[in-house]
């Protein structure tokens, strides 16, 4: 039998030669359990996500922005599917995934902590938000992790529509009146920084990070992400004719990337341990959905059970 | 016959959306994720129809208005749909059975809208009819599982059985420009409609183990837009933003 050291060896030099490693094959336990929390986080942030935009469906503008914003959301839920199957492959149910969200144990991208308060919040989540997630899951489809680089791949394509979608959303408002442009400057306003926290600590306090990288679970840190995100999304503000709310923003012609001004790491710390404005609201909801939902679940289990007696 | 033909194609435009509006309020809460993309799906068909059915009527009309003047801009007496689709989401079973319900007389209506003389209607109906068989099969599969499954989900369809079907009695229940329509050729007499209906809800009922209420007083009403107290504010949220935002573009 092959000792723990040369087995890790062995995994090492599979990661090494990009070769994806598969549900059944040997992994160190650590591993198993960063990417049951990586992909269970990012489950739960599908899930919970769908809260702050489903504040709008029932008061969307339009017919076609209403049945747009269904369909976004629908996908979202969908993504939240194929990541718990992901995780799944891990060995861990759905249900043991769920009741971590609900304790408290596991967390979601805290970006949804902020409340969605007009309609331009809308287009700003599609446009900031799904972009800074876009950012990570195109790294993540090289992921090596099978199972996990699959389900991103078709993620990425439906999140680049979502982005899409936001901008479109935006550019709408920004060519209206003065009124509907200052509700998009406002969202910006408000989006903006914690869409940069979405990319996690400095890297310097990143404590995953080393580790990550070297089992290419992340392939770039957390601030190249976020340096990237910031040059790609500074002309696409340009381009609508809002500001981003960021004094100390500037073009560097020498590293050839924006300059931007310094988080409030203070903010990212308090939301992530649970003082973000809507951390209650959020949980409240998925916990009100899960308990109003028992007797649904109770009485499917019953009936499949029933019947499976008398097929019997 | 214009303008008749405008409130019967509202009609019908009125009864998905305020459906599809009701479901939506599903989304982010439902009981499994599976069945919350379900309900949004259910959701975005029902939109589908409804702005179908709102861009003919703004054509049949003439005057230069859109499928959105049609949604956001009637005021709650303009509408013209059953009540059973403005009634509150309840419990889930309340939110399954008013589907069902809904569902079952859906089919039937398309069916018949199908042969509609307005090549319009028709191919609305035509294509609905695709999406509200599996509609019905998603309601009927579900009222079964919870109407057999435990004593408690037992007790809950009952009692949402028992809550509804003082609405069901307005969707078989011709108007009379339902008859009009019909007389031309274009609407269906939905009276027609009615020992199918019964007999699909029996059959269904009888396999959940739910138990029809004695037929009793039946509320009507909506089809003529004398609705209950609920669709005020299903109207409210529905058209704030072009309320408070009047002739903007979204």
């Amino acid at each position: 039998m092959k000792n723990i050291a040369e087995l890790e060896a062995q995994f090492q030099a599979k990661v090494d030669a990009e070769i994806k490693i598969e549900p059944k094959e040997w992994m160190p336990e650590k591993y198993r359990k960063t990417l049951i929390r990586q992909i269970s986080q990012h489950a739960h942030s599908e899930v919970v996500g769908m809260l702050p935009e489903g504040n709008w469906i029932s008061r969307a503008p339009s017919l076609r922005r209403k049945v747009a914003l269904l369909a976004k959301i629908q996908d979202e839920a969908g993504h939240g599917l194929y990541l718990y199957s992901a995780a799944e492959t891990l060995g861990i149910e759905r249900d043991e995934l769920v009741q971590q969200l609900l304790d408290g144990t596991a967390k979601y991208s805290s970006i949804f902590n902020y409340p969605s308060l007009t309609w331009a919040d809308i287009g700003a989540i599609g446009w900031l938000v799904d972009g800074a997630a876009i950012m990570n899951q195109v790294m993540l489809t090289r992921t090596s992790y099978g199972p996990y680089a699959r389900a991103m791949v078709r993620i990425c394509k439906e999140e680049s529509f979502h982005q899409r979608q936001g901008y479109e959303i935006l550019l709408t408002l920004c060519r209206g009146s003065e009124e509907q442009k200052a509700m998009a400057q406002d969202a910006l306003n408000r989006w903006w920084w914690p869409s940069l926290m979405m990319f996690g600590p400095r890297d310097a306090d990143s404590p995953h990070t080393a580790q990550s990288m070297k089992w290419k679970i992340k392939r770039k840190t957390n601030d190249e992400l976020r340096q990237q995100f910031v040059d790609v999304t500074v002309p696409q503000a340009d381009f609508l004719g809002i500001t981003v709310p960021d004094p100390d923003l500037k073009w560097n012609e020498e590293t050839n990337h924006y300059e931007f001004g310094e988080i409030n790491w203070d903010e990212f710390w308090n939301v992530v341990k649970g003082n973000g404005p809507c951390n209650r609201q959020r949980l409240e909801a998925r916990q009100a959905a899960y308990d109003k939902g028992a007797w649904v679940r109770e009485a499917a289990t019953a009936f499949a059970e029933k019947r499976a007696a008398v097929a019997v | 016959m214009r303008q008749s033909l405008l409130t019967y194609t509202l009609s019908l435009g009125d009864n998905s959306m305020i459906l599809g509006q009701r479901l939506g309020e599903w989304c982010g809460h439902g009981p499994i994720l599976e069945v919350d993309m379900a309900l949004t799906n259910i959701s975005l068909d029902l939109f589908g129809q409804a702005r179908s059915y709102m861009q003919y009527a703004a054509e049949v009309e003439g005057k230069d208005r859109t499928e959105d003047d049609m949604a956001f801009l009637r005021d709650a007496r303009e509408f013209r749909n059953v009540l059973l689709v403005e009634q509150d989401n309840g419990d889930f079973a309340h939110t399954i059975v008013r589907q069902f319900f809904f569902d079952a007389y859906h089919q039937l209506f398309l069916k018949a809208l199908c042969e509609s003389a307005d090549e319009r209607l028709s191919a609305i109906a035509q294509k609905s009819l695709k999406e509200v068989n599996y509609h019905l099969r998603f309601s009927s599969e579900w009222t079964i599982r919870l109407g057999d499954g435990t004593e408690e989900s037992h007790q809950r369809m009952q009692a949402a059985v028992e809550a509804l079907w003082p609405y069901t009695g307005e969707l078989c229940t011709s108007t009379a420009l339902d008859i009009e329509m019909a007389d031309l050729g274009i609407g269906v007499d939905v009276a027609e409609l009615k020992a199918a209906y019964d007999q699909r809800i029996a059959e269904v009922l009888k396999e959940a183990t739910l138990t029809i209420p004695e037929s009793g007083w039946q509320q009507t009403g909506g089809k003529e837009g004398k609705h209950t107290e609920q669709l005020g504010f299903i109207l409210t949220e529905l058209q704030w933003m072009q309320r408070a935002y009047p002739g903007q573009k979204w």
